[in-house]
């Protein structure tokens, strides 16, 4: 009995069990957590940038925080700045984008998660992909090249301007249809079986399978889906600084030109831009207010899925 | 009782299979209501089909959407010109002897009536004329001479199908001009630098800068992504901040990338400027107009445009890795860093792969970031490092799209070719990887 005891102290003496510290180990876990903290860092450097020449901008006599959200005229060089055509721009163009990637984006997954078969969906699913992947400048030379001679052609080229809201709209929302389809398609796969066949029991048709049964299901990833797609449409820039024109415009006809916010800044910073003008500050108010609805809308959707989502298991 | 009995009509398509359980909760197949069921199955079929088209067709007009793209960048980077010479050869002939039979002497004195004397000089010191042979010197009066040039171009449909009309307005507008074939993308468009005349620009410098920006952005990117991938997903605890920090990602994630580019111009261009200029490393080409519009300040803003991205998708990969794998390591004594090096980043490794893959075509195609932080309008000299100014292709796109002539149209669509094919490669070697390695797990 002593003598077992003594063995076993002896043994927990000679082997430490317990967890040992390692510096390296220690260090390398640092490292990794500042990578990971880069990204706060990131976030707070746009939150400062945009925030301090913002200020500066508000701060310069001629600004007045109610003038830039209720001004119709946005003339920096008589010092005019007044939001809201640029804003109506970009409502305007991403409210006609919705309006094609919405229904047809829906459509599209629809048909592939309840009605297309396994060959038409491996041809079809790689193809949006594709879609999704190129570049948005390319949608840009699209519209400019393709979409706008094409309402020219239907509509009269007196009616249609060169450079028109309604061509670079429409681009995006071919633009924004992959989106809304693979979020959408992946909520709908994501609804089991099981509630399929159970409406087919009851003696429902594929359709009221899918309308009445299948998206109430996936409404919560289908409503993400069209937000985080309303947020892509609001920052998208490329497509309206090559086809929605240079130059602000307080218009509601979709067929003149307007410039967007998006636009504006790309325009002018792609110019000879003196830093600390205040033409250099707006950009950053500008800058601001996109970020601001784009992070909003990208919390609410954050929301949506996780309050509304219905988890079957 | 069914809802369309006591209506006495079929019950709105709605709800119409709703009442088609009895109350007793079995299910009706024949019976009281079974009369009237097949007018109401028929009307519900008939809407059904005609929302199943519906769905087809919004598919179609997707894949239609996709062929219009790629048939308008197609059609304009081919087609018919009008080619027009600044002399015309018959002018130059001598003696009845046709300009391309002319001896060497004969098109040197040609060239010397032609050209100024200081481009003669030029040429001379280049190569002495004397030292040149017949068809070099025919090759020198064509380019500087006999000067040809696009007057007027139209796309491969136009070319194809309405040749005659085609003709018909050259010869009213530019008599003189000569109808070719001509495909803008060739290996010329591919050598050349950026030029002001369409003919003769190409995507040298741009190609170059891309792939410059490109390499550095991979640099910087790949193993802060991975990190911080390694950190999230093998290290950190269920805590506020560890929560913070992943919805900070996520959030991210969905920021417009022209918000990156304010970014990298106030932080990288103008704060961090004799860093990214070089001027602090002594590196910059010239001290005098250095400024930090350079590749670096691109590259580094492109690589916190592209982290989010590659963060999340390292995660996915590194989640797929089984936790058996794990437990065994730790089992053998292991130690937390030699598990997640020798096992779970090796085993994540083709899914990482595949993930950086798709956040460098991401990279690759960005345009407004870009612009922002400022590249080069025009820039004609290839890049030599990260201090160099720069320009890139979805830039040099852009700056042509938006040029009114429409041989920049023309050049325009041969650059998005060559990029088209450069984002052709890489997802194809994303699948490539993806396919090779998924069924080892």
């Amino acid at each position: 009995m002593q003598k077992q005891l003594m063995t076993e102290m002896a043994l927990s003496r000679s082997i430490d069990l317990r967890k040992r510290r390692r510096l390296s180990e220690s260090a390398i876990q640092g490292f990794l957590f500042v990578c990971a903290a880069l990204s706060i860092l990131t976030t707070l450097g746009i939150v400062y940038v945009l925030g301090r020449e913002s200020l500066l901008f508000f701060a310069d006599p001629a600004v007045s925080l109610w003038k830039f959200f209720t001004g119709i005229r946005w003339q920096p060089t008589i010092g005019e700045f007044g939001i809201l055509p640029l804003a109506n721009a970009t409502l305007m163009t991403s409210a006609i984008a919705m309006a094609v990637a919405l229904p047809l984006g829906l459509g599209v997954a629809i048909y592939l998660s309840e009605y297309a078969s396994v060959r038409a969906r491996s041809i079809l699913k790689p193809a949006l992909e594709v879609l999704a992947g190129i570049p948005t400048v390319v949608y840009g030379y699209f519209a400019l090249t393709f979409m706008t001679p094409l309402l020219r052609a239907i509509l009269g080229r007196d009616v249609v301007e060169i450079y028109n809201t309604a061509s670079a709209g429409l681009v995006m929302g071919i633009l924004i249809l992959p989106l809304v389809t693979s979020m959408s398609e992946d909520a709908l796969s994501a609804v089991p079986r099981s509630l399929r066949e159970a409406a087919y029991g009851v003696g429902a048709t594929k359709l009221e399978t899918a309308l009445q049964v299948v998206l109430p299901a996936a409404l919560s990833g289908i409503t993400a889906a069209v937000i985080v797609a309303v947020s892509r449409a609001v920052g998208e820039t490329m497509i309206v600084a090559i086809a929605a024109g240079a130059g602000p415009a307080f218009t509601f006809n979709p067929f003149r030109a307007a410039e967007t916010m998006t636009g504006h800044i790309v325009r002018i910073s792609g110019g000879d831009l003196s830093y600390n003008s205040i033409d250099y500050n707006s950009l950053f108010a500008i800058g601001l207010l996109l970020f601001l609805i784009t992070f909003v809308l990208n919390i609410i959707s954050r929301q949506v899925v996780r309050r509304f989502r219905e988890v079957y298991e | 009782m069914s809802q369309s009995d006591l209506n006495g009509r079929p019950a709105s398509a709605r709800t119409a299979w709703l009442p088609a359980l009895s109350a007793g909760g079995t299910p009706v197949v024949e019976g009281k209501s079974g009369v009237q069921s097949p007018a109401n199955l028929a009307a519900r079929q008939r809407i059904g089909h005609i929302w199943h088209w519906l769905f087809q067709a919004s598919t179609i007009v997707g894949i239609i959407a996709l062929t219009a793209l790629l048939y308008t960048v197609v059609v304009q980077s081919f087609g018919l010109v009008a080619m027009q010479d600044a002399v015309d050869p018959a002018s130059l002939a001598v003696n009845g002897v046709p300009v391309e039979q002319l001896s060497q002497e004969k098109l040197a004195a040609i060239l010397a009536e032609h050209v100024s004397a200081g481009v003669i000089r030029r040429l001379e010191s280049e190569k002495p004329f004397a030292e040149r042979s017949r068809e070099e010197m025919y090759a020198l009066v064509v380019e500087r001479v006999v000067k040809p040039g696009v007057v007027a171009s139209w796309s491969l449909g136009d070319s194809l199908l309405r040749r005659p009309v085609i003709l018909a307005e050259m010869a009213q507008a530019y008599p003189g001009a000569r109808l070719e074939w001509r495909s803008w993308l060739n290996v010329d468009f591919l050598r050349h630098p950026q030029s002001s005349t369409p003919e003769l620009a190409g995507v040298r410098t741009a190609l170059l800068g891309s792939l410059w920006t490109i390499m550095i952005t991979i640099l910087i990117a790949f193993p802060v992504g991975v990190g911080a991938a390694i950190y999230l997903e093998e290290y950190a605890r269920d805590n506020v901040a560890n929560r913070i920090i992943q919805t900070n990602i996520n959030n991210l994630a969905g920021v417009p990338s022209i918000i990156y580019g304010m970014l990298g111009l106030a932080l990288f261009v103008r704060v961090l400027e004799p860093l990214t200029s070089g001027a602090l490393l002594g590196a910059a080409a010239d001290p005098t107009t250095a400024n930090g519009r350079t590749i670096l300040s691109a590259a580094l803003t492109l690589a916190l445009l592209v982290l989010p991205l590659l963060i999340i998708n390292a995660q996915e990969a590194m989640r797929a890795v089984p936790r058996s794998l794990r437990d065994a390591s730790y089992g053998l004594g292991a130690t937390h860093w030699q598990t997640i090096w020798h096992h779970v980043l090796p085993n994540a490794l083709p899914g990482i792969l595949t993930g950086t893959i798709l956040a460098i075509s991401r990279a690759i195609g960005e345009t407004a970031p870009l612009v922002v932080v400022g590249a080069a309008t025009f820039i004609a000299v290839d890049p030599s490092g990260p201090f160099s100014k720069f320009t890139t292709l979805p830039i040099q796109i852009y700056q042509w799209t938006s040029r009114p002539q429409d041989q920049f149209r023309n050049i325009a669509a041969a650059a998005i070719i060559v990029l088209l094919i450069l984002l052709l490669a890489l997802n194809a070697s994303a699948i490539l990887l993806r396919n090779r390695y998924s069924r080892r797990m």
